[in-house]
């Protein structure tokens, strides 16, 4: 989109951090279409012929758009619904909601859109309920049928794993009855379901009733547009999806969404491996590589290998978990996974591994290993999710293999106290998420969100791994935190080497994207904890200005 | 959708398959498929990857359903069952059994807990296939040790399949094993997963062995050489609950048994086993050969005389 009439303007900012080694500070940044044209002092950049000097952030920072390489376009669609979790969060239009701090609380909101509600018969829907927040109170039925008996009722956990519904919930799906055999499906005295589902089977029955519409949430195009919303108000210029079905309808639907004239956000798509052979999903990669534009990126593949953390599905080697429960759930098979690796690697094809216990990342790294003997690859850039549980050794194995990793910086503040107590205990809760470990055995490094899970924002993410707090205040493991020059190269630079698009963005440089986070404050400045408020004006994205007021 | 509470259709029994890949599941669901024989079974399996129903078999085929010559009907379910299992009870003709063939890495248990959840549908059996030659070893293997014992752990029926391929002191070593460490499981050897379909649903123990055992006076099981049945015969008033628990128990050898009998309160009861799960339940209104209770077993552990005796009935077709 850059031609040589295309008018140059040349931003004067209180200061640039352009993450470029070369020519790490600023004071002006010239860009011409959708690209950076350098960034220097006004003398330099005059050299390019005529321009046009904006002020407008002349008492800001520009710093390269945040890059988020873990995320789930999904977020925005969840916005519909009613916010039901323990912390404030920011939603789409700017409005901060409150954290809920008691079943009441949690309540009376859930009234208050059940008075709003034109249609009788509408669904109230919910989301990031939190129960270990409030003492290990669990909910029930009987709770909800406060809000409305009328109406069925669902509210989705902050997990995304369970969801508590109401009495009228239950009997639309079928599941008000005795003989319910399950063990996710804990029953009242009564012989009933108690209305707490802990797993997807259950959750499939009542979705469509209380409002949770699974291929809506996947590809919605005004969820699209707030979850783009979402990236212009925390600096967020790319972000991925990480793991859609991509079936031909979402991808023509998100090709729109994504080229409205207006849209704010590179998103980065990855089709997920599931229920296909693996070279089914490699083909299938290889199609929509063809398909991607400047603002859909097409073209990867994204596969699941165990669970998570807090369901306790994730695979963990001995000795386990801290309170003995019983070893996750793996999702596919090692000879899947090498025939996947070997075929990804033989067509150039590029492979997100969900990994989140340690034993998960022991078969993530012996598959690669055998499959890499037979297709070696100069540069594959494979990149380990999650990677929780990795130790020292696992990410040498990491560094040897040409694996990056993608490390959930976030889980700590969320669950951390948890961790310490339940999952894994202290010794491992330590080493856990060790971005300090990746660094020193030289394996590049991506921090991430994994929205909706936790809330989108990169710093707020840098801001985990810098200081390695839980939500009690506690540090833990205080030796893997990182500095605040590293974090910010993580969601920068080492997010999109992570997506092969490092060339392209991540640092403010002469031929990269105009892709630029505008801040009020310079966040190297800042010191480690008071790095997540640094505070966010908007973006600039493709050259084009987007500032969280009017977005 | 209407509500579950309106719907009057009987509930369509559900076998699991399970078993690490390679066991030989798809070998045995294109077995049972050539015994349909008139019996409709719709089979869901993970995804339609590796084609898995033999092409003789298909007589047509879209993208998520292959249809099956005599009525049966094969779908993928994707990583959504409950909706495949939801489309399923809305199929016509409404399929008379349901196979589910979990994928190698599933927990066979986890798939019956969310049929469960739907009342229109009832689980049968488990049926968990091992590779006779690799099992024991894969059982201790990095990554899918748990996996594989807990599939086997879930089982009602483990069969041991591909038992021509290791020496014989292997496979009697491999037998007691699964004999040991997994009691709650019947196990029987197979070579190609060939196994009865009478073992595997209701109907066809009744409708079949009986009518056919009755009526045509065959001998031992004609179609299906390694198995023996026996018919017991009960006078009215015995317990069915005691008649269950004893056909159930490990000690009975048996792979299967179902009959109807008339208990103490006049009631028709159905008792049904498979390996060591067993069902007492009230008989739909009008069944016939009450009194009567068919039994399978890989080869008489127990004598049907002794049992009969010990149960208070007698041997009605040896």
């Amino acid at each position: 989109m850059q031609t040589q009439e295309q008018e140059i303007i040349i931003y004067r900012a209180r200061r640039i951090l352009t993450m470029n080694a070369s020519n790490p500070v600023a004071e002006y940044v010239a860009v011409r279409g959708d690209r950076v044209l350098g960034a220097g002092n006004l003398e330099e950049l005059s050299g390019w012929g005529d321009f046009k000097l904006d002020d407008r952030f002349a008492d800001k920072i520009l710093a390269p758009g945040f890059v988020e390489g873990h995320s789930h376009t999904m977020e925005g669609a969840l916005w519909s619904y009613v916010y039901c979790g323990f912390y404030d969060r920011t939603d789409p239009d700017g409005k901060v909601w409150p954290g809920l701090k008691s079943g009441e609380e949690i309540l009376a909101r859930l009234a208050a859109r059940d008075r709003e509600l034109q249609n009788e018969h509408a669904p109230i829907s919910g989301w990031a309920l939190d129960p270990i927040q409030y003492g290990g109170k669990s909910f029930c039925r009987a709770d909800f049928d406060t809000v409305s008996g009328e109406r069925p009722l669902g509210v989705l956990h902050a997990s995304g794993h369970l969801m508590n519904v109401n009495t009228k919930a239950l009997e639309m799906a079928g599941l008000l009855r005795l003989g319910i055999n399950h063990s996710r499906v804990p029953l009242g005295d009564d012989g009933l379901p108690t209305g707490e589902l802990k797993g997807p089977d259950a959750m499939m029955l009542v979705n469509n009733h209380v409002g949770f519409d699974r291929a809506l949430l996947a590809c919605d195009e005004q969820g699209l547009w707030q979850f783009a919303r979402l990236c212009v108000r925390t600096g967020t210029t790319t972000a991925t999806d990480l793991a859609n079905p991509l079936p031909p309808e979402s991808v023509d639907s998100m090709l729109r969404v994504t080229g409205e004239r207006d849209f704010p956000t590179r998103i980065v798509s990855a089709k997920r491996f599931a229920a296909m052979k693996p070279a089914d999903v490699v083909d299938s990669a290889r199609q929509l590589r063809k398909q991607s534009s400047n603002q859909l990126r097409l073209g990867t593949v994204k596969v699941v290998l165990d669970g998570s953390m807090q369901g306790f599905t994730a695979r963990l080697r001995q000795p386990g978990y801290f309170n003995g429960a019983p070893n996750g759930l793996w999702y596919v098979s090692p000879e899947q996974l090498q025939e996947l690796y070997e075929l990804a690697l033989l067509h150039d094809v590029q492979v997100h591994i969900h990994n989140n216990g340690d034993e998960a990342t022991d078969l993530a790294l012996d598959m690669m290993e055998r499959a890499l003997r037979k297709h070696p690859h100069p540069d594959h850039r494979f990149t380990l999710q999650h990677t929780q549980m990795a130790d020292a050794a696992q990410y040498r194995r990491m560094k040897k293999l040409g694996f990056c990793a993608n490390v959930f910086a976030n889980h700590h503040y969320f669950w951390g106290d948890q961790h310490l107590l339940k999952t894994v205990g202290p010794e491992r809760a330590k080493r856990m998420n060790g971005c300090r470990t990746a660094l020193r055995e030289g394996v590049p490094l991506a921090i991430h969100s994994d929205a909706p899970v936790t809330q989108l924002g990169p710093l707020f993410t840098a801001w985990c791994a810098a200081n390695r707090q839980t939500k009690s205040g506690k540090t833990i493991g205080a030796d893997e935190r990182i500095s605040v020059a590293e974090a910010l190269y993580a969601i920068t630079l080492g997010a999109s080497y992570t997506l092969k698009m490092d060339g392209e963005i991540g640092s403010i440089e002469i031929g990269k994207r105009a892709d630029m986070a505008v801040l009020d404050d310079d966040p190297f400045e800042a010191r480690p904890e008071d790095l997540k408020d640094v505070g966010v004006w908007g973006v600039v994205q493709g050259g084009r200005v987007f500032s969280a007021e009017t977005i | 959708m209407s509500g579950d509470a309106l719907n009057t259709q009987p509930t369509m029994p559900v076998t699991v398959v399970g078993g690490y890949l390679g066991a030989g599941k798809t070998t045995l669901v294109n077995h049972l498929l050539r015994q349909a024989n008139g019996l409709r079974l719709a089979i869901l399996v993970n995804d339609f990857g590796d084609l898995p129903i033999d092409a003789d078999l298909i007589e047509n085929q879209d993208e998520n359903v292959i249809s099956i010559s005599g009525g049966c009907v094969c779908c993928s379910f994707g990583s959504d069952l409950i909706g495949a299992l939801i489309d399923l009870r809305n199929l016509e003709p409404r399929p008379d059994h349901l196979l589910i063939e979990a994928s190698g890495v599933a927990l066979p248990g986890a798939i019956a807990e969310s049929v469960s959840l739907l009342q229109d549908f009832k689980m049968d059996s488990i049926v968990v296939l091992a590779d006779a030659e690799t099992v024991q070893q894969r059982s201790r293997e990095k990554y899918f040790s748990d996996t594989i014992n807990r599939q086997l752990t879930s089982a009602d029926l483990i069969v041991l399949n591909k038992c021509d391929l290791p020496g014989r002191d292997d496979l009697s070593k491999t037998e007691t094993w699964l004999r040991n460490d997994f009691p709650n499981a019947a196990c029987l050897c197979t070579q190609r997963a060939e196994l009865p379909l009478c073992l595997l649903t209701e109907k066809d123990v009744l409708g079949s062995v009986i009518e056919t055992r009755i009526n045509a006076r065959t001998t031992p099981f004609s179609y299906h050489p390694g198995y023996v049945t026996s018919v017991l015969e009960f006078p009215k008033g015995r317990d069915p609950n005691a008649i269950a628990a004893v056909l159930a128990h490990e000690d009975s050898g048996l792979l299967r048994a179902k009959g109807h009998i008339e208990g103490a309160d006049g009631e028709i009861y159905t008792v049904q086993t498979v390996g060591r799960r067993s069902e007492v339940r009230r008989s739909p209104v009008g069944v016939g050969s009450v009194g009567r209770v068919v039994l399978i077993a890989p080869d008489w552990h127990v004598a049907p005389a002794e049992l009969a005796d010990a149960l208070g009935g007698r041997v009605h077709i040896r």
